[in-house]
């Protein structure tokens, strides 16, 4: 039962592509190793189609021999129902709906392979292009775009390869077929079935107008209703001290009974869609039944044509719709297609040198020469930065948001290429390494705690994918993580949910240090590691940290100044650049700009 | 469950109206095939002549046709004809006939007087029985009626045949020996017993129509005439059940919205009664999904359960009878037709059902890898773990694929063997029906109609089979709403409520409480005893999970203490009314939370009378007056859902005032300056300081500027009171305490 307890139909927005005919030119180039598979398909689609549609008229034939051999039977011209006739009619006609059928399932067999093979591909493809773009293009782009071309775009097309395709030859095949069949039995029949046809189109288009109307009003409050549950859940605890049951009550039931009028109403005419097509349907059942008996009398047409007919009008109206949705299906195909491409067309990060630079022998010395970067090229951020570090220095990069403290860790990882300048690890520059070897080198704690819906081990052990139990345990306890680890259900086991929120900030954050000290990086990089980690926590961490930066080179990025306090040296950046360097008395001592960071800390202390 | 049938209850009459329309829609649709079979029949090949029984029929016929008859039927067929004789057209009748029957001026004509059914069906036996020795008479020279077995010499029709051509045979006939005569008829008599009622009929017709035409009726109208009235009805019908559908429909709609308006209302009802724990043990968003998406789910399974899972048997049964009814040699095959369309839903079912269900779970699979891996990019290429991402979205990929591809076969097998059983079952009953016909137990329209309804009751099945394996979607869903409905609030009104103690105004005791949150081992807080006095400032500081919002978090009952006593003026909290526990504290949470509205209705919150003043000396004192200011509408700036048009720390000043503009006895901060610069901080801290001088203040924060001019800190770790004092003491006993200091101040500046 096609449409049964669906929402209205044309509801779907229907996307355009930008270049239709490149994409789809593409989309079978793609499908090129398939193409055997997908022609030998369709054929079967037609042959299918083109034997059902024999059937009516055979069997009509069939009845026809009955009602004649009967008539002669009472009439006492003849002897009866000629059943040879009749049954050698029927053993064609089971050979027709057999081969219907066989046809229909193979080709159902073969595009599903194939449909899915191609989905699993391009989903695949995607992917593994997600790792090899530079992360330029996801500073313009977001997740959300991303992700919905792995799932919806690539369904879309695989929806059309699985079902559309098929389907739209199997009915425009059918409605030729039908309106072959149809004007052999009787073309005043045929005339009169395809003229209540429109009226069956003006009918839906009002119903789907209105019901459009309805429909948007019901999201809407809907929307509203369960924005305002939204709101009271989210702030239950307020709505609780402040005593505000009752007025939360009172909005809801308002919103509540806005929303049942808009509710029951679009229920209901969307759920009219298919009785007005069965009633125009019973029309055309009546008419065919009507003109079919006037005609029989006349001897126009036997009786069995009659079935036939009827048969023929009721699956006149299904392709009949599924060809006008033919142009939306394919544009939004290739709309989705057309994504799906551009995304896979992405510049790649540059391929990494052919003969790159050992890590073995690696202390951790860091020097920055001359450095230019900027996210887009109008816009450079970081000026002509030069530093020296020695291996197992620490370095505390301080300023103010939008100083570009961030940039300069990711530059150093080489998550994006300079404009200008080197950056030099040990006297080799970065890009001399392999990509992975040269983040291997570094171990990084960001401000944003990352953790994935695995199990605590499995997140630790992310550090180092061949870490046994002992070492990440170990590594959590290194990182003070170990005694909130045992107090959760399952400890080390338990799961962490999609949004890791079954943990708290600060625990999370104490999740991803214990993942850096566990990859035992040459390198440390500390991005705000310690800001979500209230003050206790901050300074069993430091302690930790102590031992972990002995002999490693590392870089924090912290408001906080006491994290940076013991720094062997302090880069104060501004604008992009480095305004000073120095110890912290050193900087002090210079009264400026750190000076008067830190000072304006000390003054707000005193307002207390 | 039984909670959903309550709210189902006011909805009785109509679902009951909805159900009186489906039976409505169902007969409609039962009897459209029944007229279609009349058209065939009756319209296309008797020629529109019903039965054997002729409304007019000249005298001279009549006489033939009661020569056959035996005395009795002879009387009970005379009894229902009222004889117009042609000398006496006076007779009222004869213009009402004489339009249809113009030759009934020149005719002695005997005219039906009876439209009873039952009579006319027992008429048309004796009658057809009799028209057919005629026809027989007449046609003689032709073969035997060819009645069921082959004529024998010994047949007295056979032997009527013999008489010659030109001879009248009635003449003849009637000059036959009586017992010869007897003989014929009761010969003919047991010949014609065998011999079906349809037979008859349709045998008798064509003498029935000559008779009409003897008599000037247009019979060719009389056909036309037949199928269109038989279509007119067709439409009639139609249109009837398209109405009952309309009004069903909407009856229907109107019920599965209301019904969700009314659970909307319980779940939210329900849930606005909720401790943190209960939201604790459901979380938030799932809370959320329940009283919004499941109940739509709901709304849409009602629907279906009023339009398809009730009309479906209705159908199925309807089509049923209709088949009984007509004929049970051939029900056999809508058996067969509707246990093989069963057995392939079930195998499907066992079959699919299970991966079809796991589907859901691999795309949310699919995407989460896919939202983690781009939202950990940095993280990947850090610890350069790319293989491992796309091994696990390869793994996550395959499983799709595999399963998808699984269930689309599945489908693609589907229709075609519905196609096949439903065709099929057609070829039968055409091969049966033909044989059936041909032993007359049925006529070609009632073939074409039984096709009908094989499909019907077959597809009532298949629709049957379709909801059952939708229902279960439904199930969780009312399961899932059933569950929050059943969830009592753990914290329960007191049977009798304790009055405060008046005098105590504001004082907070904790004596050796400990708590832990529900199905967790261990305690969060173990033993804490302390007293918060009116006036004073209490302040809390320790580590992540030390648990010192979880302190407070109690003082409002949002959870209750599982040991130890917790009393505000000097009643245990537990023994208090809740509603007046909670008009006594004033609670600015960690996040500012505000609600859609104005800045105004927000600050109101807590105090629906506040007057103007009010309000502007809480913004002022929460430092909120400045930005309140700046913005064109002032008090009266629209807050959009979940305040996204207002800073956090704009949001936690506003919660900060709120609070104020309550005017509690007691204050509770949970964190709440955090989100504040540290100019905004001390001013505001100042104001507090200044304002509610009487109040009982109790503040959880981060920053030892925040705390230092307590009257208590109280340094919590984990769970347990590690020191009390002054700053000063603290800074000299307690050593949790200084480090905390010392990590946030250099030394000189905390001497």
């Amino acid at each position: 039962m096609p449409g049964m307890g669906g929402g209205p139909i044309g509801m779907k927005n229907n996307e355009k592509a930008k270049n239709f005919k490149e994409t789809m030119k593409r989309l079978l180039a793609y499908m090129k190793p398939y193409m055997p598979m997908i022609i030998i398909a369709l054929m079967l689609a037609i042959g299918s189609a083109a034997f059902s549609i024999a059937g009516p008229k055979v069997l009509g034939n069939a009845v026809t021999k009955i009602f004649e051999g009967l008539v002669a039977k009472v009439g006492g011209t003849g002897t009866g129902i000629d059943f040879g006739y009749i049954g050698s009619r029927l053993l064609i006609l089971a050979g027709l709906y057999a081969a219907s059928s066989l046809f229909s399932f193979v080709q159902g067999y073969m595009m599903a392979g194939v449909s899915q093979k191609v989905s699993y591909n391009l989903r695949k493809e995607i992917s593994e292009k997600i790792n090899r773009m530079p992360l330029k293009y996801f500073d313009k782009n977001t997740h959300g775009e991303v992700l919905s071309r792995v799932t919806n775009d690539v369904d879309t097309v695989s929806q059309t390869l699985n079902q559309s395709l098929s389907q739209i030859i199997t009915s425009v095949t059918m409605l030729i077929g039908i309106l072959i069949m149809m004007l052999t039995i009787s073309w005043l029949m045929t005339l009169a079935s395809v003229l209540i046809l429109p009226l069956s189109v003006i009918f839906i288009s009002l119903i789907v107008k209105k019901s459009q109307k309805y429909f948007k009003s019901q999201q809407e409050y809907l929307g509203h209703v369960n924005g305002h549950v939204e709101e009271i859940f989210g702030g239950h605890n307020i709505m609780k001290a402040f005593n505000g049951e009752k007025k939360a009550l009172d909005t809801f039931d308002k919103l509540n009974d806005t929303l049942y009028t808009s509710a029951w109403k679009s229920q209901f005419l969307s759920g009219m869609m298919m009785p007005i097509i069965f009633f125009v349907g019973n029309l055309g059942y009546v008419m065919v039944s009507i003109l079919g008996g006037w005609l029989a009398i006349r001897n126009t047409i036997a009786v069995g044509d009659i079935l036939a007919f009827v048969q023929y009008v009721r699956q006149f109206s299904q392709p009949l719709g599924q060809v006008a949705q033919v142009a939306n299906v394919l544009q939004s195909t290739a709309a989705a297609a057309e994504r799906v491409f551009e995304f896979l067309g992405e510049e790649e990060e540059t391929e990494d040198i052919e003969k790159p630079v050992g890590t073995d022998k690696i202390k951790g010395g860091v020097t920055f020469e001359k450095v230019h970067f900027g996210y887009n090229a109008e816009n450079i951020i970081i000026n002509n930065f030069s530093a020296d570090i020695k291996p197992g220095q620490r370095v505390a990069i301080v300023g103010p948001t939008g100083a570009g403290k961030t940039t300069m860790v990711k530059l150093l990882m080489r998550f994006y290429d300079l404009n200008d300048g080197d950056i030099y690890v040990d006297g080799s520059k970065i890009s001399d390494f392999r990509r992975n070897d040269l983040r291997g080198l570094f171990g990084m704690v960001l401000q944003d705690t990352w953790l994935f819906n695995g199990t605590i081990m499995e997140n630790i052990r992310y550090g180092k994918t061949d870490a046994t139990d002992e070492e990440v345990i170990k590594a959590a306890k290194a990182a003070h993580a170990h005694h909130f680890i045992k107090t959760l259900p399952d400890g080390y086991n338990m799961v962490l949910n999609e949004e890791a929120s079954n943990v708290s900030q600060g625990q999370k954050q104490l999740l991803t240090i214990a993942r850096a000290i566990l990859s035992d990086p040459k390198i440390l990089i500390l991005d705000e590691a310690t800001s979500s980690v209230d003050t206790r926590t901050e300074v069993l961490i430091q302690k930790a940290m102590e031992n972990l930066m002995k002999d490693r080179t590392s870089f924090i990025i912290a408001h906080r100044l006491s994290t940076i306090r013991d720094a062997d040296l302090i880069l104060v950046m501004k604008d992009g650049d480095i305004e000073e360097q120095g110890t912290h008395e050193q900087l002090l001592a210079e009264d400026g700009f750190y000076a008067s960071l830190y000072n304006s800390q000390f003054e707000n202390n005193e307002a207390s | 469950m039984v909670k959903l049938l309550k709210h189902l209850k006011p909805h009785i009459i109509t679902i009951i109206c909805i159900i009186g329309f489906l039976l409505i829609q169902a007969i409609c649709e039962l009897s459209l095939p029944d007229y279609m079979s009349d058209i065939v029949n009756v319209g296309i090949q008797q020629g529109g002549v019903e039965n054997a029984v002729p409304e007019a029929i000249r005298k001279s016929e009549m006489d033939k046709i009661t020569f056959f008859m035996s005395e009795d039927d002879k009387s009970r067929v005379l009894d229902k004809y009222t004889l117009i004789d042609k000398s006496n057209p006076s007779n009222d009748d004869t213009g009402k006939y004489l339009k249809s029957y113009p030759e009934i001026k020149n005719n002695d004509v005997y005219i039906l007087n009876t439209d009873d059914e039952e009579i006319i069906k027992e008429l048309n036996t004796i009658m057809g029985k009799s028209i057919l020795i005629i026809q027989t008479i007449e046609q003689r020279g032709m073969t035997d009626m060819n009645v069921g077995s082959q004529g024998s010499s010994a047949n007295p029709l056979a032997m009527l045949s013999q008489i010659p051509k030109d001879a009248d045979p009635f003449a003849i006939l009637a000059k036959m020996p009586k017992e010869q005569l007897e003989a014929i008829k009761k010969l003919a008599d047991e010949k014609f017993e065998q011999m079906p009622e349809s037979i008859i009929t349709q045998g008798s017709v064509p003498y029935v129509k000559a008779g009409y035409e003897a008599l000037g009726r247009d019979t060719g109208k009389l056909q036309t005439n037949y199928i269109l009235y038989a279509g007119l009805i067709m439409l009639l019908i139609s249109f009837i059940s398209l109405s009952a559908t309309v009004i069903g429909s909407l009856l229907a709609a109107r019920v599965a919205a209301g019904l969700s308006k009314s659970l909307r209302k319980a779940v939210f009802e329900n849930v606005v009664s909720f401790s943190n724990t209960e939201f604790d043990k459901f979380s938030t968003s799932s809370l959320i999904t329940r009283s919004t998406n499941d109940i739509q789910q709901v709304q849409t399974f009602i629907v279906m359960l009023l339009r398809i899972v009730f009309y479906a048997p209705i159908l199925g049964i309807g089509g049923v009878i209709k088949v009984m009814h007509t004929d049970t040699q051939m029900s056999w095959i809508i058996g067969v037709g509707v246990l093989a369309m069963m057995s392939l839903v079930v195998v499907l079912f066992v079959v699919a059902m299970p991966k079809f269900r796991s589907m859901q779970r691999l795309v949310d699979r699919l995407n989460l890898v896919t939202r983690e891996s781009l939202t950990g990019m940095l993280v990947v290429r850090a610890f350069s773990t790319q293989r491992y991402e796309e091994k696990k979205f390869d793994g996550a990929n395959t499983d799709f694929t595999r399963t998808n591809l699984f269930v689309t076969r599945a489908m693609a097998a589907m229709m075609p063997v519905m196609m096949l059983v439903m065709n099929g079952i057609t070829l039968l009953i055409v091969w049966v029906g033909a044989h059936q016909i041909d032993l007359g137990n049925m006529q070609v329209g009632n073939m074409m109609a039984f096709m009908q309804y094989a499909m019907q009751i077959i597809v009532s099945f298949l629709m049957i089979s379709v909801v059952s394996i939708i229902l279960p979607r439904a199930s969780v869903s009312i399961a899932r709403i059933a569950e929050v409905l059943n969830t009592k609030s753990v914290i329960g009104a007191p049977e009798r409520a304790k009055e405060f103690n008046r005098d105590l105004k504001g004082c907070v005791e904790f004596r050796n409480v400990s708590f832990k949150y529900p199905g967790a081992d261990d305690d969060v807080l173990t033993d804490i005893s302390f007293t918060a006095k009116a006036g004073e400032t209490t302040a809390f500081i320790g580590s992540t999970g030390s648990g010192k919002s979880t302190l407070i978090n109690l003082i409002p009952r949002f959870y209750d203490i599982t040991g130890g006593e917790l009393l505000v003026d000097g009643v245990d909290i537990r023994e208090a009314s809740l509603h007046d526990l909670r008009d006594r504290i004033g609670y600015v949470p960690q996040k500012g939370i505000l609600f859609s509205g104005t800045i105004e209705s927000n600050l109101k919150y807590g105090y629906e009378g506040a007057s103007e003043d009010e309000l502007r000396n809480a913004a002022e004192i929460a430092q909120a007056m400045e930005f309140i200011n700046e913005k064109e509408e002032g008090f009266n700036t629209e807050i959009s859902q979940g305040g996204t048009n207002v800073s956090g720390g704009q949001k936690q000043r506003l919660s900060i005032a709120r609070a104020l503009v309550k005017k509690p006895e007691i204050f509770i901060f949970d964190d709440s300056f955090s989100a504040l610069d540290f100019k905004t901080d001390a001013a505001l801290r100042k104001a507090l300081k200044e304002k509610t001088g009487n109040a009982t203040v109790l503040v959880v924060a981060q920053r030892i500027s925040t705390v230092m001019n307590a009257n208590q800190i109280l340094v919590l770790d984990e769970g347990k009171v590690a020191g009390r004092g002054t700053h000063k003491e603290l800074m000299e006993s307690c050593e949790v305490y200084q480090q905390i200091a010392l990590s946030q101040l250099s030394k000189e500046e905390l001497a």
